[in-house]
């Protein structure tokens, strides 16, 4: 059986390095609208769906991917029709969802689904997942004209033609699927957290968008491979836990070498 | 044609110039036009027509409309009323204000590719709206952050070209920006109209801007819009009633260039 635990964990890792390049994209275009840490918190969204699969005895992902997309597409309309500002919705749906969530996941499965586990993954949970970062990845390639125009100015880019409110939307679904992707070996705490530190240290290295894009990436893909690695050393810290502390410290190294913007 | 005329002398001055522009083919036709925004009525029953080659200047004071009058142009704001563009009627927008971030890591070459693509442009769109407003290599690479106002403007009027428009609305263009700059842009809009025979309508506050390049106004505000060319329109009483103040402004332009 050992070969099979070994293909497992192979599964594992091409999945989570796949998933650290969606993310690293993602967390680009999260960290240009300006909604990083509204985004981290949705995945908190995740815990209550956790809660509910754990006492309907289904699969957890599934009551995560639930709670998460309905959670999202609250936050979408009540920004709409509230006019409250959207910080202020995300601080209520957020702090109900992790309420709701925390009182009804039973208490030996709440760290991990906070945190994170080592999971072996099985072929069918490889190809989903794949499926899933592969479509993420195409997806914002897709959209990528249309993000930037928007980004730039919503008008300008709903008089090109342009529909603002639909790029928003998919934006938000994709960054919701890339948090679910990315649950399962980061728990519903820090699955936020690898969209957004490679960002912030691809953002520190470069003034230009295609290179942005691909320093996130990348970062994402290293923090991710020798979190990994140290997750394998030390088993206790816990891959979640593991990969943020690798990428903080390349973000600590960035600091040190990032780009120098020029006045006007 | 239903042509406000109330600011009109009456129809008794009609110059040739005003005859050859009935010939143009018409680009924009307005007619009962009202906009009601959160209840207030923004516009009510504007009617004009925009003939290929004009140069119209839309005036008035603040908060008459105007900038709701282009977006209602293209179909951004929900309105009453009839706009009919003509059927081949490409157009480009230069907006008042973009509060973009200026933190984002984007070029003008970023903007510019990323809007040719989306509308499925050649590379050569994008030379040619680049060679129209003579952005420079060193000016295509720069982060949009690090712009002077004036370089900004350029980029968005470069932007408002790729698709090649053959009208294009412009809010506001200089506004903010020192004399020389402004200068700049509004040669680069003549030219522009000379070279390429764009049809130009621009939102202005500044009336000596409004005599050297407008060949039509219009003006909104409080009282009855008027329409028509600058010479007719903008005389001090129909100044007076727009802006409701003493035209002085307009004296001393008259003087300045002996009107």
């Amino acid at each position: 059986m050992s070969w099979l635990t070994h293909t497992s964990v192979g599964y594992s890792i091409v999945l989570a390095l796949l998933f650290a390049v969606a993310a690293g994209l993602v967390g680009s275009f999260g960290l240009m609208k300006r909604m990083l840490l509204a985004g981290d918190v949705m995945s908190h969204l995740a815990l209550p769906g956790f809660g509910l699969a754990f006492l309907l005895k289904i699969n957890p992902l599934l009551g995560a991917a639930t709670t998460l997309f309905l959670g999202t597409l609250l936050i979408w309309q009540l920004q709409r029709k509230t006019g409250l500002a959207t910080e202020n919705i995300i601080g209520v749906v957020f702090a109900a969802g992790l309420g709701i969530g925390a009182a009804i996941t039973p208490s030996d499965e709440l760290i991990e689904a906070l945190f994170g586990r080592n999971h072996a993954t099985s072929l069918f949970g490889f190809l989903l997942g794949a499926f899933a970062v592969v479509f993420i990845i195409a997806a914002i390639w897709k959209l990528r004209d249309r993000l930037v125009l928007t980004l730039f100015s919503p008008e300008l880019a709903t008089a090109t033609g342009v529909n603002v409110n639909r790029v928003n939307l998919c934006f938000l679904l994709l960054f919701s699927l890339t948090i679910l992707v990315g649950l399962r070996f980061m728990g519903a705490l820090l699955a936020g957290s690898l969209i957004i530190l490679p960002a912030a240290i691809g953002r520190r290295w470069t003034d230009k968008m295609s290179h942005f894009l691909i320093a996130s990436s990348v970062a994402s893909a290293i923090s991710v491979g020798i979190g990994l690695l140290l997750n394998a050393m030390v088993p206790k810290f816990g891959p979640g836990p593991s990969i943020v502390m690798v990428a903080a410290l390349l973000f600590g190294i960035s600091l040190s070498k990032g780009v120098q913007r020029a006045s006007i | 044609m239903h042509l406000v005329r109330d600011c009109d002398e009456g129809l008794v001055g009609r110059n040739l110039v005003n005859e050859m522009r009935e010939l143009a083919k018409t680009i924009l036709s307005v007619k009962d036009l009202t906009v009601n925004l959160d209840g207030r009525t923004i516009l009510s029953s504007l009617s004009f027509e925009l003939h290929e080659g004009d140069m119209l200047a839309i005036i008035g004071p603040n908060g008459a409309g105007k900038t709701v009058l282009l977006k209602t142009l293209l179909h951004m704001l929900p309105y009453q009323g009839e706009i009919t563009w003509m059927k081949d009627a490409r157009i480009g927008y230069v907006p008042q204000r973009v509060a973009a971030d200026r933190q984002l890591p984007l070029s003008a070459s970023d903007l510019l590719n990323a809007k040719a693509r989306f509308l499925k442009l050649s590379q050569s769109d994008i030379e040619r709206a680049i060679s129209l407003t003579k952005l420079t290599p060193d000016l295509l690479n720069a982060n949009i952050g690090v712009m002077s106002g004036g370089q900004f403007q350029k980029i968005l009027i470069a932007l408002a070209l790729l698709g090649q428009p053959n009208v294009i609305l412009f809010d506001e263009p200089t506004a903010s920006l020192d004399e020389l700059t402004e200068e700049r842009i509004y040669e680069l809009l003549d030219r522009l109209k000379e070279e390429s025979g764009i049809t130009v309508v621009l939102v202005s506050h500044d009336l000596s801007v409004v005599y050297r390049y407008a060949t039509m106004v219009l003006c909104i505000g409080k009282g009855k819009p008027c329409f028509g060319s600058p010479k007719k329109v903008l005389t001090p009483e129909a100044l007076e009633a727009l802006y409701s103040a003493p035209p002085k402004y307009y004296q001393h332009l008259r003087d300045h260039h002996g009107l």
